[in-house]
């Protein structure tokens, strides 16, 4: 669907809050406000992003060729290391529910802010305080051990492994934070009417994910902090000759950590809920069964853990429990791919840049998913452990879905943020460019896993340089395609199109203020009396906004 | 702190007609919040006990060969004081819902002094204990737990400090003393951890 002209493309935007109360970096730094508080955690999670992009770089420049190409083995450890620790404490996890969340979630349910806005904007703080521990620790050399910082190798490499893990131990208190601030605004702040089932899928992903953060988290802070204590004092957690375990490590840490991947990918699918909606045109399809599958999804997350230590010497009998744990994720999952795809069956599909990021994130997610349930299959993982099979698999899940949704969000909600219009020519263009070099970069990483490419080691069989070659240059063109993307929001921020108040005629609360949106979202507090997406079937929008007719001709 | 200065809600938020406008909406965010930070701390506990229990079972007989447990006169007396600076605070809350801020000021301080003494009587223990951090996994588990509690209760004095001098400002009063339950969800976890912690690193 075309964005109609604004009216008034030269005039004043109306009074928002990019403008109120102030505009100088102070009144940013100080603000209680959870639309300043969500951009500028945008801004930070992209400028993360960006340097954990670098270190993918460097790793892809360093497989150029079998054989040291740049750098000795040592440096690659480090190289490696950073690029998981980056993309994922300080990328992936705070990305959308800081970002995105922190924007529309008080707004989606008619509230004015969060529970808790000091908090909010602590949480920014803390996140900051732990990047800020986590780069001196890259700076002053990095750490080798993994972003898994796999006891008793963490515990006795010579390498900063202490301000790098304290990093992330203070971004999940950031992390806790922001679930606790969700959590109480959902149960607290919904607008009259906005009852548990009105509220939009995006809240219920938010939701899941917000139990996540605060059950799966701390026991990683602690886990962390054992290293820690481990390294500076000498306890005995984890080291046998004292009479610790060093496999109670990775039971601790993958506690957390395998929740910790639906922490990135709920939020994500909640974008996705709402977007395939809306550029259907079309009633969302089970309602009730994609906010639940959520849910399920952070419940069955926390059961499974020890899919990721097959190979570590655990009884075959509680693996082979664990293996089928994890087959009971795919449910939830699939059942929200097929309600997605129901959702599009006989919809009026409109293939704007948010539509096309959320198509391709149903088949990706499906390739990430089926080669899930390879590597969690016992047997076949015994087979593939430590291979680029496992590597292709989660960058699949995690770009391919995780990312996508990113993209998408970030698309669809442009002009709501900023009051402009993105353009959807340098969209389309970032949108093909990626998805070609981000599948060519990772499709032949299943062979190669396959043909027995080690993972995190910086040398291969000679006769795999070949693929390799062409998966490095296919890595840098997805770093080419994110400039497209960058240019295009930092050039259509400053002087895109006027964007009005619903340029996708969606249904969801926060199109039915202006763009950008006023200081304290609503003058008068909405009153809801439907469910959200109410799309083409002539009822009321929530807001009370008439419901919008298809803008589209038929083809 | 009152609850609209923890939730920071400025008037623009509080002028909202909705939701969220008086001091009932206010309390039971703060509470709820409490409540959802003390399940955090829960799980941050139930991973050291976790790995407390993976590591007893690894070892051969716990205290390991050539260990010893500490007395338990010492912990004995401290677990004593914990429970009754529980119900102390409990009697703090009710004066206040009286209106009774006096003996609402009185049963606060007799709680904090409690639990200054807890952390005084476990400083001495540790000191006079036969073991250090790093005399293997017995040491490092004892003091770890025991350790993270400690820090735990004197994060609640100082939280009961803030409340005593906003009492002492005249901040709270019989229809305001959100933050005297806040504190106190959070003292009485406190106490019930260690409650487990004694019977398991010290008893059990």
């Amino acid at each position: 669907m075309k964005p109609s002209p604004p009216s008034d493309a030269s005039g004043m935007f109306p009074r928002n809050y990019l403008v109120e109360p102030a505009t100088g970096l102070k009144s940013w730094f100080t603000t209680l406000d959870h639309k300043r508080i969500g951009v500028m955690f945008l801004i930070a999670v992209s400028i993360a992003f960006a340097l954990g992009g670098f270190f993918a770089l460097l790793i892809r420049l360093e497989l150029l060729t079998p054989g040291p190409t740049v750098m000795d083995a040592m440096t690659y450890n480090r190289i490696f290391t950073l690029h998981g620790v980056v993309m994922i404490f300080l990328f992936m996890i705070p990305a959308i529910p800081s970002g995105f969340g922190n924007f529309f979630l008080p707004i989606m349910l008619g509230a004015k802010d969060v529970a808790f806005p000091r908090l909010n904007l602590l949480s920014w703080y803390i996140y900051l305080a732990g990047a800020a521990i986590a780069v001196y620790g890259m700076i002053n050399g990095g750490t080798d051990t993994g972003w898994t910082f796999y006891t008793p190798y963490s515990t006795t490499t010579a390498t900063k492994v202490v301000p790098v893990l304290l990093g992330a131990f203070v971004i999940g208190f950031s992390s806790i934070l922001t679930g606790l601030n969700f959590i109480v605004t959902i149960h607290k702040m919904r607008a009259p009417g906005m009852t548990w089932f009105r509220m939009p899928l995006f809240v219920w992903a938010h939701y899941a994910t917000a139990i996540i953060q605060i059950l799966g988290t701390p026991v990683v802070a602690i886990t962390i902090l054992l290293v820690a204590l481990e390294r500076i004092f000498h306890f005995g957690f984890f080291d046998p000759n004292r009479g610790g375990d060093p496999i109670l490590f990775q039971h601790l840490f993958w506690f957390y950590s395998h929740p910790a991947v639906y922490i990135m990918i709920l939020p994500s699918m909640g974008v996705i809920s709402e977007i395939v909606t809306c550029f259907s045109r079309k009633r969302i399809f089970g309602y009730s069964f994609i906010a639940m599958s959520s849910l399920a999804i952070a419940a069955i997350g926390f059961l499974v853990w020890a899919h990721h230590m097959y190979v570590t010497g655990m009884a075959v009998y509680s693996a082979m429990v664990f293996s089928a744990l994890t087959y009971l994720v795919a449910v939830p999952s699939a059942i929200k791919t097929f309600n997605w795809t129901a959702t599009l069956f006989r919809g009026s599909v409109q293939w704007d840049t948010p539509m096309i990021y959320v198509f391709c994130f149903i088949g990706l997610f499906l390739i990430g998913g089926l080669t899930g349930l390879f590597l969690g299959n016992l047997g076949v993982d015994v087979h593939l452990t430590d291979t680029y099979f496992v590597v292709a698999h989660f960058h699949y899940t995690i770009i391919g879905s995780t990312i996508y949704g990113l993209f998408a969000a970030t698309y669809f909600w442009f002009p709501k943020i900023t009051g402009r219009m993105y353009s959807e020519r340098l969209g389309k263009l970032h949108f093909w460019w990626f998805t070609l070099a981000f599948n060519l970069t990772f499709l032949p990483m299943f062979w190669l896993g396959i043909e027995d490419m080690r993972r995190r080691v910086s040398d291969y069989p000679p006769e795999l340089g070949t693929v390799n070659l062409f998966v490095s240059i296919m890595a840098l063109n997805i770093a080419l395609s994110v400039a497209v993307f960058v240019f295009n929001m930092v050039r259509s921020w400053a002087r895109g199109p006027r964007a009005e108040a619903n340029p996708w005629r969606a249904q969801t609360l926060e199109w039915t203020v202006s763009s950008p949106p006023p200081i304290d979202n609503f003058h008068d507090i909405p009153v809801v009396s439907a469910p959200p997406y109410e799309y083409g079937n002539g009822k009321p929008a929530p807001g009370g906004a008439p419901a919008p007719a298809r803008p589209r001709p038929r083809p | 702190m009152t609850a609209e200065a923890m939730t920071g809600h400025t008037d623009h938020i509080a002028e909202g007609t909705g939701h969220g406008t008086d001091a009932t909406a206010a309390r039971n965010r703060v509470l709820l919040g409490v409540k959802l930070g003390i399940l955090s701390e829960i799980m941050l506990f139930g991973g050291l006990f976790a790995a407390y229990f993976v590591i007893r079972s690894d070892t051969g007989g716990w205290p390991p060969p050539g260990q010893e447990r500490p007395e338990l006169l010492i912990p004995g007396l401290n677990t004593l004081l914990l429970v009754t600076s529980s119900f102390t605070l409990q009697w703090a809350i009710r004066a206040i819902g009286r209106g009774d801020l006096r003996t609402m000021k009185r049963f606060l301080w007799v709680t904090i002094a409690l639990g200054a003494a807890f952390l005084s009587i476990q400083a001495y223990e540790f000191a006079t204990n036969g073991f250090g951090l790093s005399d293997g996994v017995f040491g490092s588990t004892f003091y770890t737990l025991t350790g993270f509690h400690g820090a735990h209760v004197l994060a609640g004095l100082l939280l009961m400090l803030i409340v005593a001098n906003r009492a002492r400002r005249g901040l709270v009063a019989g229809n305001r003393h959100t933050e005297v339950e806040a504190t106190s969800y959070y003292w009485h976890f406190v106490d019930v951890v260690w409650l487990f912690l004694f019977s398991t690193v010290y008893v059990l």
